[in-house]
Order: structure tokens, then sequence, then C-alpha cells
């Protein structure tokens, strides 16, 4: 184990994650929009959107982030519409984690079961405030393991925008190992940086799943 | 129906203690019952008194602490049983706990072919008899999941009965039936008693309990508070104060059942 | 966009991409072959009594979770020659690592699978005489299969999908034919890249999206 060679390249490991945090952190943001908007126009049963939505969600799910990013990165162009790489990982992370977060709204809305919004409905509430104050609460309660693990495989998705040229921590790992022979140093911090990314969201992910477990029983 | 040579008991139970992993009082402290053979024995007793641990005691499904269990004259308790033992004693549980994955036939046939290696046709002709029988051999080719509670409590008990066992356990079969069905699972029961069939029953139907038992064993407080061969004396005049308060508490409930069973 | 339409009529350029998916799925599928025997070994292992074997297993569970599965192809393809000298290609290093992960996966799904069947199911075997092993085979095994092969089907979609990456470590799957194809073609069809992806984008969809409709009936059909 070469010790200089680690304390030299550490710091590059640190703004290479911060690449692949950023792009991460907006390509969750925007699937958590997306989502949102998807589940609540299969929710409605919103007319032709909601055919839409369900392809959409079809195209995303059914085909790999590496083939959508290259027709972002590549195909793109061709359309006169130039992205940049950063814009390309982004929008690519946000088109596969729609409809992956959709499917975990849609689980929690239907978690909650009709006997609630009937109940409101004898209450008197009209529909907005059934949605904020009952179905809302606990739809999200319910569907937050599963968001929680969709950022997890968002940002392991993430690992692939090196295939674009964007300099994250796979596309260091590599270029280290091609120019110094350093591997096990390389992938040691290559895995070590993972770690710290993801072990404190899966960690937070198994306390959700557990408190979502015990409020079922 | 006092004294009966040694013989006629089939199966027998021993100062039976029970005691759970990481608890000081044992569920059942010292427990003796004798099951002549044809005989009906009812156990009963308030929710929590070891009833249906008994039961898994006999069966095996529970390790016990002390005593033993005795099936003809051979002590079956303390080594692992075999599975020729097991195929003796037949087993209802509360929960049906049919093969879901099964149908009907492949459910009540599954033991004897796989277990007992036995002839197709001749499986096959003894599930014909038996499903006939409890009035569900048209239902023979469908899924656990089609059928209610009724009939897939009577089908548990052709399941149990496929293996020839000589002695019959029922651990409160009824209990998780709407009403309406209990009336055709315990007709079945009853109809098994009339052909001689020796049997363990633990149930909370006070007026089939009275309708059906040789014997009457009431548990409480892990130990045998009485145990009756005059169950018509037992139920209209309970020796003991404790077995008139848990009668007590049925009061209400007496004559309804009565009419049914 | 006339000469472009062309780039995936032209020459064998289409069925050299059909040649690369073949190789994308062949990479899928002996991973999924393996991965299942294993899958369930590991998952009859993690219902074990022993501490330390379940350990073990959900160390390793956990690593193979929490690693993206790109740094596992790196970890296999740069790190085995670094460390034993044997240089693994990228076919070899690709199923080595997608079986890896399925075995995991698997077991996980067979562990599942396993615990969910309900304690009185063993009572009842036990009861009617089935020895151990008959109660594995004859009632246990066949209701856990039912469970796991939704999720065993989702895993092998998964699986496809993720071969796109054995390009990034050199292996000459269906994206680095279609790479090659547009570098052959760069000057005779500039906007190849938009066919060519686009071609790649539905040839993934359509053995994905079988795949994730049997998914969905045996689902529907497990959960009757």
């Amino acid at each position: 184990m070469d010790w200089s060679f680690i304390q030299k390249f550490a710091p590059y490991y640190v703004l290479a994650a911060q690449v692949t945090v950023s792009i991460s952190f907006w390509g969750i943001v925007l699937s958590l929009v997306i989502g949102l908007v998807c589940s609540m126009i299969t929710e409605l049963k919103v007319p032709v959107a909601r055919q839409i939505v369900a392809a959409y969600i079809e195209l995303s799910r059914g085909t790999p982030l590496l083939v959508q990013l290259f027709f972002l990165y590549f195909g793109f162009p061709k359309l006169g519409i130039t992205l940049s790489a950063e814009t390309c990982a982004i929008v690519g992370l946000a088109f596969l984690g729609g409809s992956y977060m959709s499917e975990a709204f849609r689980g929690g809305i239907e978690a909650v079961g009709p006997t609630q919004t009937e109940s409101c409905r004898v209450l008197g509430m009209t529909w907005g405030q059934t949605m904020r104050h009952v179905v809302i609460p606990q739809a999200l309660s319910t569907a937050l393991p599963g968001v929680v693990a969709n950022v997890i495989f968002l940002v392991k998705e993430s690992s692939v925008v090196s295939g674009i040229a964007l300099a994250d921590l796979m596309y260091l790992t590599k270029d280290l190992i091609g120019l110094y022979y350093n591997t096990t140093e390389s992938l040691l911090m290559l895995v070590v940086a993972y770690t710290l990314i993801l072990l404190p969201i899966s960690i937070v992910g198994t306390i959700l799943e557990r408190r979502f477990d015990y409020a079922r029983r | 129906m006092s004294e009966t040579p040694d013989n006629d008991i089939i199966l027998s139970v021993k100062d039976l203690v029970k005691r759970y992993k990481g608890s000081e009082q044992p569920v059942l402290n010292g427990v003796s019952v004798d099951v002549r053979r044809g005989e009906t024995v009812v156990v009963l007793g308030p929710s929590g008194c070891g009833k249906s641990t008994l039961l898994r005691c006999i069966v095996g499904l529970e390790d016990i602490q002390g005593g033993e269990v005795v099936l003809n004259g051979k002590v079956i308790s303390g080594s692992a049983r075999t599975s020729a033992l097991r195929q003796r004693i037949g087993m209802v549980f509360q929960s049906y706990d049919l093969f879901p994955n099964k149908t009907v036939l492949g459910n009540v046939t599954l033991a004897p072919l796989v277990v007992q290696g036995r002839e197709k046709e001749e499986v096959n002709a003894q599930a014909e008899q038996l499903l006939q029988r409890v009035g569900l051999w048209d239902k023979r080719d469908v899924y656990p999941s089609t059928l209610s509670g009724g009939q897939k409590q009577r089908i548990a008990i052709v399941r149990a009965l496929m293996t020839n066992p000589e002695v019959m356990l029922f651990d409160e079969v009824t209990a998780a039936l709407d009403p309406e069905m209990v009336h055709e699972v315990l007709q079945v029961i009853l109809e098994l008693s009339d052909q001689g069939m020796t049997m363990v029953i633990v149930t909370h139907e006070m007026g089939f309990a009275r309708a059906i038992a040789d014997q009457v064993v009431l548990l409480d407080g892990g130990g045998v508070v009485e145990c009756s061969h005059d169950p018509e004396s037992f139920f209209e005049m309970p020796s003991t104060q404790r077995a008139k308060d848990f009668l007590g508490t049925f009061e209400f409930r007496r004559e309804k059942r009565a009419e049914c069973t | 966009m006339q000469g472009a339409s062309n780039i995936l009529l032209e020459g064998n350029n289409l069925s050299r991409l059909f040649a690369g998916l073949g190789v994308s799925i062949q990479i899928a599928l002996v991973s999924v072959l393996l991965s299942i025997p294993l899958g369930i070994l590991v998952g009859v292992f993690m219902t074990s009594r022993s501490r330390v074997v379940r350990f073990i297993l959900r160390f390793y569970l956990d690593f193979i979770r929490i690693m993206p599965q790109l740094v596992l192809l790196y970890i296999v393809f740069f790190g085995t020659a670094a460390w034993f000298g044997v240089s693994f290609d990228g076919y070899t290093s690709s199923i080595v690592v997608f079986t890896l992960w399925g075995a995991a996966e698997m077991g996980d799904l067979v562990r599942g699978a396993l615990e969910s069947i309900p304690r009185m199911q063993y009572d009842s075997a036990y009861v009617l005489g089935f020895d151990r092993r008959q109660t594995f085979t004859c009632i246990i095994l066949p209701q856990a299969v039912r469970r796991l092969l939704p999720p065993a089907v989702n895993l092998i979609t998964r699986m496809v999908k993720t071969t796109s990456l054995c390009m990034l470590i050199g292996v000459v799957e269906l994206i680095r034919v279609g790479a090659q194809i547009i570098d052959l073609n760069r000057f005779a069809h500039p906007d190849g890249a938009l066919w060519i992806y686009g071609a790649i984008f539905f040839m993934y969809f359509f053995v994905c999206f079988p795949l994730s409709l049997l998914s969905r009936y045996l689902e529907k059909r497990a959960s009757k």
C-alpha cells in the first residue's frame, strides 16, 4: 500500500466526489418533482397525460441510463440541441429517477385505503383538505423507505456519467489506474468514497424501514 | 365408566411439564391425562391455560421439560419423533394451514404419497371416499384460496385423516370460523366420534363439548383442575369452585349452542 | 435526415447491432443461470442458525448492494490484474461481477421468500410425518419459488440493462458496436449518433419491456 499516493490524490477524490454528489443531488431533486407530478397524473386519471406518463415510465425503466445519456449527449446535438455534459447527466438521471420516484409515490397513495377518503368526505372535508391533512401525510410515510432506496439507486447509477467524460469518481479512478498503475490505492479510495456517500443514506433508509414496519403492525 | 384395563389406554400423558424458554412459570406443570381407545376427550380451560400447548407437546411440536407421553405403551416423548410415529397422531390446527400451492386433492394426498409412499390409485380412492364424506369431492381440483373457512377446515381434517392416524388432535378448529360455518365442521368431528375415532379436542364451543365428550378435562394454572368421565354431571354440577366459575362465564351462551349441536 | 436514415440499413450495420445485443444478452443470461443455484445456496445459508455465517453473508450482500455495479466491475477488471497477476478480460470480469451481484440479490430474495412462509406450514408438515428434506422440497420450496419468481424476473431485467456498463471496461457489446459504427461513418453520416443510439435505446426497451410485463403477470398470479 502506497500511502504517499493516497495522501497525494485524496484531495482529487474529494473533488470528484463533489461532482458525483452534486449531479446526483440535482438529478434526485428533479426526479422527485417528476415523480410527484407523474404520480398525481396517474392517481387523478388525467386523460391523455396519463397514457403519456405510463409510456414514459415504461421507457425510462426499460432502458439503461448509459444509453439514455449517450442519446442525450451524442444524439441530441444532431437535432440542434446541445447540452453540456453536466446538464445531460442531470437530465438523464432525472429521466431515469422520475419513473422510479413516481412508482414509490403511487405505492404510498394506494396504501392509503379508500375508507380514509370516505371518512373525510363524511366529515365534510373538501378534496384539497383531504389530500393535505390525511392522504399525503400518510402516503409520504409509506413511500419514504422506497424513496430512500431510489436515492441510493440514483447515486449508484450516477457512476456511469464518466461515460460522457464527466470527471466523477469513476473517471478519476480510471485515469489514475491508467497513468500510475496504483490500482489498489485508487480502487480503495473509490470504494471508501462511495461508502462515505452511501452508507449514511442506507442507514437512514434502514431506520425508516423499521419504523414503517412498526407502524404497519 | 370407572375401572378399565390398562391396555385400553391408547394415549397417556404423565406428569407433563412444559416451560417456555426465558420464562420462570411453567405453562404446564404436572399434567396427566389418559385417553382410551375410541374415546373423545375434550380439554377445556380459559385462554392461555396451556390447552393448545398440551396438544403441541403430545404431537411433539414442543419439547418438554418433564414427564412423558406414552402411545400404545411406548414412550414417544424425549427423543426426536420418527416420521412413522408422527403419522400415528393426526392434528388439525385453528388456522387450517392448507398448502396454498396445491389443489384440494393435492393437499390431502401429498403426505400419503410422499411420506408413506403409497400407491396413487389407492390414495386417490381413499381421498375420494373421505372428501365425499365431508361433501367436498366436487372441490377436489380448486385451490384452497377460493374456499370458505369452513371448507378449508373440513379439508384440513381430511388431510390429517389420510395418513390413517390412531389418534386425532383438534386445536380450537372452529375458533377462526364465522359462526355459520362452525356447525359444518363440528358435524364432521361428531361423525368421526361416532365411528370410533380416538380424539382429543380443545374447544370453546361448550354445547359441542357437552354433546361429544366422553371425558372432560379442565385445565387452569398449569394443572388439571377437574377431570370427569361423566360430562353431563360435569356441566350440570361441577365439583370444584374453579370449574363452576369457568362454566359460569359461558352461561348465556350455553342454551343457544345446545340447540345447534 | 435522408442520408442518416440509411446508416441503420447500410451494409451490415443492423446485423452488427443485433450481434452486439446478442453479446449483451449472453452476458446477462450466463450470469443469471449461474446466479440462480448460487443464490438459492446463499439464501438457504442466510437463514442459517450460525451467527458467523449470517454475518459474513450479510456483509457480502451489503457490500454488493452499496457499491455501484461499475465500481464492482472496476475492482474485478483492474484489481485481478494487479493482485493476482491473472488478467480477466472484460467479458469474464462482467460475468464474474454479475454472478456475484446476482447471487447476492437472489440470495436475499430466497431468504425473504423462505422467511415469508408461515411457521404453521412447517408444523402442518411435521404432524403429517414429513421429514426435514421432504418438508423443504415438497412444501416450502414450491411456495417460496412462487413468491420468488416475480422479483427474480425483475432482477434479470436489471441485469440486461446493466450489461450496458460492460462497454466501459472494453467489452464489445451492443453500445460499443454502436459507437464503432458511428465512428466508421463519421463523415458519411454525421448525424449517425442520433439514429444509432436511438436504435440501441429501443433495442434495450424491446428486450426489457416484455420481461417487465412477465414479472407483473407473475406477481398478479402469485398474489392470488
